[in-house]
């Protein structure tokens, strides 16, 4: 079953590959071959978004007791860890974009900035899950974290573009992409997001599962030790 | 408390109101977990646990507004005055700042009531513990080891009080390795190993102060 | 009403310890002043280029000390446990949050106008439109201590807290940061008109932060 959702995500990723590559046109007013960056750039910022709303999601379901399990609490962080490797993809893609077609790797946009801040409230929430205490403390304290996280990322949006209207240093950002869009691109745009989409399913899984091994085998030490401690002392002391 | 591993798995316990119950057994083998437990500082994995007649699981905060727990540490800050510890503990819980007052008379610490609490000694550091859970006046007293570090003129105040609990309608749960000194306190003898409790618990009548059975989340 | 009289109770609580230990008077409103000065060797000492930026780097320099002062808040209560002893009091925890948060607010009150006059002094910036200053700064810095309050208690208790904190507060607060500097900016340059966008967006972060700090603080003191 997983086999199968792999070789589904890699043939979509493939399709996707061939038409970003050599099946839709350069474009001059973009850097000619740059706008294939595009391909990649809009499916991982759309990853980054719906990673980040599936860890809110989980988390909610985490604090709310009548659906608590630690299955979400494990999907919140496996959903955050992609998140932030996309996101930070996002970036790094938008930035060799921006070179050729803006002149400059970075401009404070408003987008732009948000994600970063976006970037670093994740990798926040992940340091937070890594500081090793036990499980429910743990989803206590990153579920709060994640739903903190999210809420801050509309106001964060709504001050940055204010910055950048009151500020009349930014600059526009480049929207003749959407102007006149080639029939292929649209399909290679439409390809890359459900291939990105399949992708962020089956890593989330993995990371998922890796997790759920790496709890059980902690909750199996803890079963060997308790036994051993009640073997080891209950020779003292005969129950009554 | 004690990382990962649950303190208690399938303790049993029922303490009678007024009665004075010690807790022996081994380092490590959850009477501190136990005591943290009834205190309302733990919460439950699994079982259930009745302090005074409220459900820990389901009020935990009626429960902590009717115990007082004395610990290895003091919950207090080092910068403010004795005086000023046990007044907050005096008014967070409800009470008034006078019975503060009374509080550090009855523990023999009034002296140094305007002494910053970084500056106390151990056994200074215990009464002022004592008198912090004195003020609360609470319905059950925990105490985790609290000979420790009291010198003759401590262990007598200590004495005094656990003596005339009953009269204060106050039940209290002790553990201690001082098991002599203990047991002349007690008026029943429980012994815990390996998180388990081990003694024949009296049949429990209607109105037991205690009733669990339970196992902390760890 | 006894949830305000708690809060107050608990305010007092940290004041008094800070008055005692001094650690915010001599050690992080000292700390904001350093910070004030290393900013002006980045920049060369440059006055107008300094005067212009003198609300960003002002609000840098607080933001900076809110780290500390929240870092300091939680400390106290892990010294002797005394979070346990929070817990113990059976006080509510939206009004334990309150209370710190306070206590924080004031703290740092206290470093925006000691800071606040050094870099007047320090930047030649003229103090113009106080009214939008002051409510800018009272929304910014209710903001600022409410957020940094729930995020010392969600590091409470964990190793690495110390570096932890710094990375959870500073992108929350980045609309702190933007709105606070660009209504200085504005009062500043005598245009107060434009503040007022500034100043309901850090209003509307405040009390964001206060009524999620009121409701999440609770479960977080606890362990779970």
């Amino acid at each position: 079953m997983k086999r199968l959702f792999l070789a589904t995500t890699v043939v979509s990723l493939g399709v996707t590959a061939v038409f970003a590559l050599w099946v839709t046109p350069p474009r001059a007013d973009q850097g000619f071959d740059a706008v294939r960056l595009l391909y990649l750039h809009a499916p991982t910022a759309w990853i980054a978004y719906l990673a980040f709303g599936v860890t809110a999601l989980a988390s909610l379901l985490w604090l709310f007791p009548r659906t608590r399990s630690a299955t979400w609490d494990l999907l919140a962080g496996a959903s955050a860890e992609v998140g932030v490797v996309f996101t930070g993809l996002t970036l790094v893609l938008g930035s060799l974009w921006g070179r050729p077609t803006w002149g400059t790797w970075w401009e404070w946009d408003a987008r732009l900035t948000t994600t970063a801040i976006l970037f670093f409230l994740y990798l926040g929430y992940l340091a937070l899950r890594r500081t090793g205490t036990t499980a429910d403390e743990r989803g206590k304290r990153s579920a709060i974290a994640a739903l903190i996280a999210f809420a801050d990322v509309p106001v964060s949006y709504l001050s940055v573009t204010w910055w950048q209207t009151l500020h009349q240093q930014g600059t526009v950002f480049n929207e003749r992409l959407s102007v006149k869009i080639d029939g292929s691109m649209a399909f290679t745009l439409v390809a890359a997001v459900v291939s990105f989409t399949l992708l962020y399913g089956y890593l989330v899984l993995e990371r998922f599962e890796l997790a759920q091994l790496e709890e059980g085998r902690e909750a199996r030490e803890l079963e060997r030790a308790i036994a051993e401690r009640v073997r080891a002392e209950h020779v003292e002391v005969a129950p009554v | 408390m004690l990382g990962r591993f649950p303190a208690l798995a399938g303790a049993d316990l029922e303490v009678e109101s007024g009665e004075v119950v010690l807790l022996s057994g081994p380092n490590g083998a959850g009477k501190t977990t136990l005591l943290r437990l009834c205190a309302g500082l733990l919460a439950l994995r699994a079982g259930e646990a009745e302090v005074l007649g409220v459900n820990l699981a389901v009020e935990p905060r009626r429960v902590r507004r009717a115990v007082a727990l004395v610990g290895h540490e003091t919950f207090c800050y080092d910068d403010l005055t004795v005086a000023e510890n046990v007044r907050f503990v005096a008014r967070s819980t409800g009470h008034r700042a006078a019975d503060a007052d009374d509080a550090l008379e009855r523990v023999g610490l009034q002296r140094v009531a305007n002494i910053a609490h970084g500056r106390l000694s151990q056994g200074q550091r215990r009464r002022l513990s004592l008198a912090n859970a004195l003020v609360r006046n609470p319905r059950l007293l925990l105490l985790d080891e609290p000979h420790a570090g009291l010198d003759e003129h401590g262990r007598a105040v200590l004495e005094e009080i656990v003596r005339s609990a009953p009269a204060e309608d106050r039940t209290v749960m002790l553990a201690s390795h001082e098991l002599e000194l203990a047991r002349r306190l007690a008026t029943r003898e429980v012994r815990i190993v390996a998180g388990q409790v081990h003694a024949v618990p009296p049949p429990a009548p209607a109105g037991a102060a205690v009733v669990a059975g339970f196992e902390p989340r760890a | 009403m006894s949830f305000l009289r708690d809060a107050l109770l608990v305010a007092g609580k940290d004041l008094r310890i800070e008055r005692r230990s001094r650690v915010a008077l001599q050690q992080i409103i000292p700390f904001g002043g350093v910070v004030v000065m290393l900013f002006a060797f980045a920049l060369d000492s440059d006055r107008t280029l300094l005067h212009q930026a003198a609300p960003g780097l002002f609000w840098a320099a607080v933001l900076l000390a809110v780290l500390l002062a929240v870092g300091r808040s939680f400390a106290i209560e892990e010294a002797n446990r005394a979070r346990d002893g929070l817990r113990l009091s059976g006080l509510d925890g939206g009004s334990i949050f309150l209370g710190k948060a306070a206590a924080v607010a004031v703290e740092l009150f206290l470093l925006e106008v000691i800071v606040g006059a050094a870099v007047v002094v320090l930047y030649d910036v003229s103090v113009r439109g106080a009214v939008v200053l002051l409510c800018a700064a009272v929304a910014a810095t209710v903001g600022l201590a409410a957020t940094g309050t729930v995020y010392g208690v969600l590091a409470g208790g964990l190793r690495a807290r110390e570096t932890l904190l710094p990375l959870l507060v500073l992108p929350a607060v980045t609309p702190v940061m933007l709105g606070a500097t660009r209504s200085f900016q504005a009062a500043l340059d005598g245009t107060p008109g434009d503040a007022w966008p500034w100043v309901q967006l850090l209003t509307a972060f405040a009390v964001l932060a206060v009524a999620a700090g009121t409701v999440a603080f609770g479960p977080l003191l606890e362990e779970a």
